[in-house]
């Protein structure tokens, strides 16, 4: 109820800016909606949305498949974590841009180097985030599981996995937030179709409505992707936690 | 560690065990402390809060290979152990921790087991859901269910009230002699030993080595009061020497 009231402000208040502002610089929200229509019915809004969708899933996975897989090595053994950390902190500090940038450079405007160049923005918080999970894994479950003689699977499915779980559902909210952020710019730069390419085209001409049209479009398609999809993991995964009050 | 063909008991040998203190000194832990026990023996150790028991147990179960001297595990060396806090998996059921340890369990074990132990009705709670005297129990059924050749208790019956760690220690008797099992249980509770032991060996204050090995007859249940007295009191004595 609140939510609804609160999202109904934020409508009003558009609304009126608009009215202010004039429909150049913003649109009221009747025009959005329905220049989204429009663009639905062409199927433009349905083909850029897959596009950049289908980047951030790629790039999402193999960050997280790679930066979990390091994090986890460099939390549990200290020289991986020695060898590992000063290319981290390069790759933490390293400007989203000038990822991109070289990587076009060097890889040419291709898919793989779109692809790569959001994965590794989104790499090393990734590997922070479980190398911090890793460090705190409970060694007398550990020594519990050596004693039983568990096979690496149990292990890992029910003894460590369970206990990365809220610093990979951490590294996993975060990073997909960031990582459409990225793609969008990565689109701008080097790829002829995308949320971000039709922005970029968007503002040459000065098209706000078209800007707001897919920006829009793409947070419900992230909105719907959280609720449905990561809430419910969350849930599953923290079934076993006393309920808080 | 050395392992023998054809053997049927515990052989535990530990010349010495020392740690590195912060301060860069060395402490000696264990220093020349040797037993054994029969196959479906079993064995207390019983000593001071601090004289190396848990390290002790930590190295005969292999989870402390630094160390002088050797242990020869029963044949197949397969490891019951129950811990000191009952290490359980919260975000895993009673019953799924059981089959975790234990994969080649079946069923039919698995019921007599929760029953004897009072569990059946809590099989499908999660540990966060059970007191410790709960937990302790499951903590016992794992390392039963995988029908050990070797089960070590690590104080398993402290920080519970009186009645019930009597109670435990009735119903783990009952299942040690339903089933013979090799089984060395550490306790710093004289009569917890005496109540559950063939053989109890009495440790010195650190670097703990054996001062005195009391076997003690059975059968179990015909203790008399008087019996156990006596026991107790020529225990509390050898201890005093020391």
């Amino acid at each position: 109820m609140v939510r609804i009231v609160s999202l109904a402000l934020l409508m009003a208040a558009w609304f009126i800016g608009s009215q202010l502002a004039g429909p150049r610089m913003l649109p009221d929200p009747q025009a959005v909606a329905l220049m989204i229509v429009e663009e639905a019915r062409s199927g433009a809004l349905a083909f850029n949305l897959g596009a950049t969708l289908a980047r951030v899933a790629v790039a999402f996975a193999l960050a997280m498949a790679l930066g979990s897989a390091l994090g986890l090595a460099m939390g549990r053994y200290r020289i991986v974590d020695r060898l590992g950390d000063p290319w981290l902190v390069v790759l933490l500090n390293l400007p989203a841009l000038v990822i991109i940038v070289l990587a076009y450079v060097w890889a040419g405007l291709t898919e793989t180097a779109a692809i790569a160049a959001v994965a590794l923005n989104k790499l090393p918080i990734a590997t922070v985030t479980v190398r911090e999970g890793a460090r705190s894994l409970d060694r007398g479950l550990d020594e519990m599981a050596q004693v039983f003689g568990m096979s690496a699977w149990t292990r890992m499915r029910h003894i460590v996995l369970p206990q990365l779980a809220p610093y990979l559902a951490a590294a996993a909210r975060s990073g997909l937030s960031l990582v459409w952020k990225i793609v969008l710019i990565v689109e701008l730069l080097g790829r002829p179709n995308g949320v971000g390419f039709e922005i970029g085209v968007a503002f040459q001409l000065f098209d706000v409505t078209k800007i707001l049209t897919y920006a829009l479009a793409f947070v419900a398609v992230m909105l719907v992707i959280e609720t449905f999809l990561v809430q419910p993991l969350e849930r599953h995964v923290s079934r076993w936690r006393p309920k808080a009050a | 560690m050395s392992r023998a063909g054809a053997l049927k008991r515990l052989k535990v040998d530990v010349r010495q065990k020392s740690f590195q203190s912060a301060s860069g000194g060395t402490l000696h832990v264990i220093r020349g402390l040797a037993f054994s026990l029969q196959s479906g023996e079993v064995g207390a150790l019983v000593g001071p809060s601090g004289c190396g028991k848990t390290t002790l147990l930590r190295i005969i179960a292999g989870l402390d290979p630094d160390y002088e001297g050797s242990v020869a595990l029963p044949d197949h060396g397969r490891l019951g152990f129950v811990f000191q806090e009952p290490r359980l998996l919260p975000w895993r059921t009673l019953e799924q921790n059981v089959r975790l340890a234990a994969p080649g369990a079946s069923d039919a074990t698995l019921t007599a087991l929760f029953h004897t132990l009072g569990l059946e009705t809590h099989r499908n709670l999660f540990p966060g859901e059970l007191s410790l005297g709960l937990a302790r129990r499951v903590a016992l059924a794992r390392a039963l269910a995988v029908e050990p050749d070797l089960l070590l208790l690590d104080e398993p019956f402290v920080s519970l009230d009186d009645a019930l760690a009597a109670r435990l220690r009735e119903e783990l008797a009952e299942l040690v002699s339903f089933r013979p099992v090799t089984t060395l249980l550490v306790t710093h509770n004289i009569d917890e030993a005496i109540g559950l032991a063939d053989r109890l060996f009495l440790l010195s204050e650190s670097p703990a080595h054996v001062l005195a090995e009391v076997p003690i007859p059975r059968p179990r249940v015909k203790r008399s009061a008087a019996d156990l007295a006596t026991l107790r009191a020529e225990i509390a004595g050898k201890l005093s020497q020391a």
